[in-house]
């Protein structure tokens, strides 16, 4: 392998590779996948000089450490967090030159969940179906990062922007939802969906990158039976027998037989990402644009 | 027809019948194809078919029903042929819901003519129709931890063959070496909806030709063993 690569050190709770995603393959149950915080992942690509589509790692609370082969310039950005080279205090949020053989070590989130780390070049991992994305659900793109992987890297597209610090919105303490109801609220009593729009919920522990589970109220049904299986988009709020609504992000099924009893907006969708468990979430009804 | 609106860019749009799904799947295919529909995702499924990715979804819930739709056609490509093996570990359990021998549910199974409804669950993972409905099986009590690649597999009206090893809870009943998912083949999956399959049980050839050349073999004994089965007419869903 040429030098330009990223050997691991540490990978972290869970590091995967991740673009835009495949969107375009959901009638052969290939789920989106791509960056669970699609703008902090742009962000962190603009500032190394990356187009949109390059391939970013995004990590999970507890960070990741890196040694690149060459001289590398990179960018750390979505939950916050201290970022060192060699031991030496690194920026967050804006563009940074690592010597060849230093050890990158993005640490522990001291907000938020999914960090996101863009190289100059980006992570140049072979593509399926035209992504480099990790997808979890099915097992598609390249494997979670563990310790020893080295990564190749591609050639930098173009000077890193001239920032000295980009603003990022921080985390939420609250995360508020905004949903529009159905296609399925009619399989639930009137006051389960009233539960769902005025009650408290909080993001459980059990959530990952194929859904946001939920802890709360649990939601009635008002009818029995089994729904027939039919697609499911991004955002769309599940509800398993259990009455706990989970809401699919970007590594969802793309067919379920839960009833959907509403669609998270999704712009609403990033700070989902970065809502750690516990976090109150409200759902807001709002009309349909 | 109901066009449910699903979020802001989507429409979920709900037939009364699975055939009436791919019709309607086939004509939007169609549509896509000649350039009149702009959308992200078309995603059909047991009674419905999701479009997602829609820049006006209420002024196409609004189109859809006026559409004069016609019956899927039949597809004019050749059937993709599965070969597999009838040695599942279900074959009893399925037998007995079926009501015919053990032997029986290999002959009825390979001589039924496979449509791909819908994918899902998995890459390549097809939901296939054609069993006649009083073959409808439930699904296992309690699901497998682990099913190998391979396995073809009954649930409710479906027959599916697993692209690869995961947890399940249909009727295993048989498996196949055929490739169903291959990122690295074009088109990746063996398996896309509107898809005919037939399942050609292996070793068939080799069964039938000697029966064919004997002409002692009572005529009752080759029908039993024969491929055709006129308890499962072809097509049917």
């Amino acid at each position: 392998m040429s030098d330009r690569a990223l050997a691991v050190v540490r990978a972290g709770a869970l590091t995967t590779v991740q673009d835009l995603g495949r969107p375009g393959y959901a009638h052969l149950g290939v789920p989106r996948s791509g960056a669970l915080d699609p703008p902090a992942a742009a962000l962190v690509n603009r500032l190394v000089g990356n187009p949109p589509e390059a391939a970013v790692l995004e990590t999970t609370l507890n960070g990741c450490a890196l040694r690149p082969r060459s001289a590398v310039t990179v960018a750390v950005g979505g939950a916050p967090c201290p970022v060192t080279v060699d031991g030496r205090p690194a920026p967050w949020g804006a563009p940074f030159r690592v010597p060849a053989c230093a050890l990158l070590d993005i640490g522990h989130a001291r907000a938020g969940v999914r960090g996101y780390v863009a190289v100059a070049g980006g992570v140049a991992v072979e593509p399926v179906l035209g992504s480099r994305s990790t997808d979890l659900l099915s097992g598609l793109g390249p494997a979670p990062l563990a310790d020893g992987t080295v990564l190749p890297l591609g050639q930098p597209f173009g000077p890193h922007a001239r920032v000295d610090v980009a603003a990022q919105p921080a985390p939420p303490a609250e995360l508020v939802l905004r949903v529009t109801p159905g296609p399925r609220d009619d399989w639930f009593t009137a006051a389960a969906v009233r539960t769902f729009l005025t009650r408290a919920y909080r993001v459980s522990s059990a959530s990952n990158r194929i859904g946001l589970r939920t802890e709360g109220p649990v939601l009635e049904r008002a009818r029995p039976g089994e729904l027939p299986s039919e697609g499911m988009v991004l955002g769309a709020v599940q509800v398993p027998p259990d009455g706990s609504p989970v809401v699919f992000l970007a590594d969802h099924p793309t067919t379920g037989g839960y009833p959907v009893i509403a669609v998270v907006r999704p712009e609403d969708l990033p700070a989902a990402a970065q809502a750690v468990p516990g976090t109150p979430v409200r759902f807001v009804g709002v009309r349909r644009r | 027809m109901r066009a449910l609106p699903v979020g802001d860019r989507a429409l979920l749009v709900e037939l009364p019948s699975g055939a009436e799904a791919e019709a309607l799947h086939a004509e939007l295919l169609r549509r896509r194809a000649a350039g009149d529909l702009i959308v992200g995702e078309i995603v059909p499924a047991a009674r419905t078919v999701l479009l997602d990715g829609l820049a006006d979804p209420s002024r196409w819930a609004a189109r859809l029903a006026s559409w004069d739709i016609p019956p899927a056609a039949p597809r004019t490509e050749a059937a993709v042929e599965i070969p597999v093996r009838y040695d599942g570990p279900d074959l009893p359990d399925v037998a007995a819901h079926w009501g015919v021998p053990v032997d029986e549910v290999a002959r009825i199974h390979a001589a039924a003519e496979f449509r791909v409804a819908f994918c899902g669950f998995a890459p390549g993972f097809g939901y296939l129709t054609g069993l006649p409905a009083r073959y409808d099986v439930p699904r296992r009590a309690t699901p497998r931890t682990g099913v190998p690649a391979g396995s073809v597999a009954l649930a409710g009206p479906y027959t599916g063959v697993y692209p690869r090893s995961s947890p399940g809870g249909w009727q295993l009943i048989g498996t196949t070496d055929a490739v169903l998912w291959d990122h690295t083949r074009v088109p990746a999956a063996l398996l896309a909806p509107g898809a005919q399959v037939r399942f050609v049980p292996l070793g068939a050839e080799a069964e039938f030709v000697p029966l064919r050349a004997e002409s002692e073999i009572p005529l009752g004994a080759e029908k039993t063993t024969g491929p055709e089965a006129p308890s499962a007419p072809a097509g049917t869903t």
